[in-house]
């Protein structure tokens, strides 16, 4: 009885530590988003609250916080309330098979891929509980707006998923990225290095994740639900406090998860990018962590200088474009590690 | 049972504590922040306006079509993730199989392209 005891109380050790780790780099990633975005347009970003406006985050918290929650006359109030639990809850919980190192993973369960997609999945239900419940015409078109730009991408990012499958040979993902140790930089004279990673032969397929994986979370330039100048803040319009502040915490830590799915899949997870002394004493966490970043980095990069896209355009960009060309992709590929007997 | 239970019990768990700290979010601003109700402050916002009719209106159904295409499609991927982990196993065949299936699948796509069921205009 006693060692069930200790089995729970590490697990829950386990996630308690995960979960503060996460909020706490999604603060700065926050924090870095704007200065980011602060630095393209020659502007300083936050820097008044701690040194270089730190804690900028942490402020805002508390003032989330301590504002009045307003819920409309209009509003159906249990499926208003519930709507962002479930986005954050749904967005949080796809981080419990997520290894940040070799076996650093809450449950290392071997579907893990294919449970991150499904979770991914069921966010589009937060969007338009809130989007319905509010009973306001801005959240209304805003919600529907999202929930079919987000099934749409999911698509795509369903296909390139397949790809990087064929090449792995597994649904666990320590295994897709310990299948990343031999490739084409092994078969160059470089073993163990970054060109082995599969970012190099699934390049168009990183790139089209990548794009996907802006659209997914609702990120500029696909913000449409959003869209500022058209429906002021799409489903989030009628939510004010906490509850608001939980839709953005599952916005963010959605992007987070997909900045960590581009370094699992494409970047090699935590290997280093070389297989030799200085690099290979970093922990596997450091790099990624760096690795994240550096993904993050992108996704912040194109928020500040990308315009905005028109709907018909977006619809167009996932249906016409990605889809038949990341179906096309998977026939390649699975065709290549046929006819060259390369399945793994 | 215990091996499952081993693998899925933690994600239950993660679940449970995530719940709890949003749950904790959200009581928190209920709790503390002052409440000050006023009909104007809880009505449906529209640009100042009052609300002109029910929001719960007719919508474009092209979004239903978005949606019954992103079905098919995407029971399409949940058949490829089997096949795609198991494509050693299943060989040449088993490519060609899916192959065909695949056709299948893109002539239903072109047929939908071709009568405009992907124009947004």
């Amino acid at each position: 009885m006693t060692e069930i005891f200790w089995t729970l109380g590490i697990i829950v050790l386990q996630s308690v530590a995960l979960l503060t780790a996460l909020l706490i780099i999604v603060a700065y990633l926050i924090y870095a988003d704007r200065k980011v975005w602060a630095a393209v347009q020659l502007r300083r970003g936050p820097n008044v609250v701690g040194p270089w406006g730190l804690l900028q985050s942490f402020a805002d918290l508390l003032k989330f916080v301590l504002k009045e929650v307003i819920i409309p006359d209009g509003a159906n109030k249990g499926v208003f309330m519930i709507a962002p639990l479930v986005t954050s809850i749904l967005a949080l919980s796809a981080w419990a098979v997520v290894p940040v190192n070799h076996g650093w993973a809450v449950a290392d369960i071997n579907v893990g891929i294919l449970f991150i997609f499904a979770i991914s999945s069921l966010e589009v239900y937060g969007v338009i509980m809130g989007g319905w419940a509010s009973n306001s015409k801005y959240p209304f078109l805003g919600a529907l707006r999202s929930a079919a730009q987000m099934v749409s991408y999911e698509v795509s990012i369903g296909f390139v998923i397949i790809t990087v499958l064929l090449c792995a040979g597994s649904l666990n993902l320590t295994e897709i990225v310990m299948s990343q140790q031999t490739g084409i930089g092994t078969s160059l004279g470089l073993p163990g290095s970054f060109l082995d990673w599969y970012w190099l032969p699934l390049l168009p397929m990183f790139g089209i994740f990548f794009i996907s994986a802006l659209a997914e979370t609702n990120r500029p330039p696909f913000d449409l639900p959003e869209a500022e100048s058209e429906l002021v803040a799409g489903f989030m319009v009628e939510y004010s406090s906490t509850p608001y502040l939980l839709f953005m915490l599952g916005e963010y830590v959605a992007i987070t998860l997909m900045c960590a799915m581009m370094t699992i899949l494409f970047l090699g997870g935590w290997l280093p990018p070389f297989d030799i002394a200085p690099f290979n004493w970093v922990p596997g966490v450091v790099w990624f962590l760096t690795k994240l970043l550096a993904v993050f980095f992108m996704f912040a990069m194109v928020k500040a200088f990308v315009p905005r896209y028109r709907y018909d355009q977006l619809m167009r960009l996932g249906w016409k474009v990605f889809l038949p060309f990341s179906l096309f992709w998977v026939a390649l590929t699975a065709g290549v590690l046929v006819a060259f007997g390369w399945a793994p | 049972m215990p091996e499952l239970l081993n693998d899925y019990l933690p994600i239950v768990i993660f679940m449970g504590v995530a719940a709890g700290i949003a749950i904790a979010l959200m009581a928190s601003a209920l709790v503390i922040a002052v409440r000050n109700p006023d009909p104007e402050k809880h009505s449906a916002y529209e640009c100042g306006f009052d609300a002109f009719d029910d929001a719960r209106m007719k919508f474009d159904v092209r979004f239903y079509l978005v949606a019954i295409l992103f079905i098919i499609f995407d029971l399409e991927v949940a058949f490829l993730f089997p096949w795609a982990v198991s494509l050693k196993e299943v060989g040449v065949f088993g490519f060609w199989s899916m192959m065909i299936f695949l056709a299948v699948l893109t002539i239903g796509f072109i047929y939908e392209w071709r009568k405009g069921a992907l124009e947004w205009d």
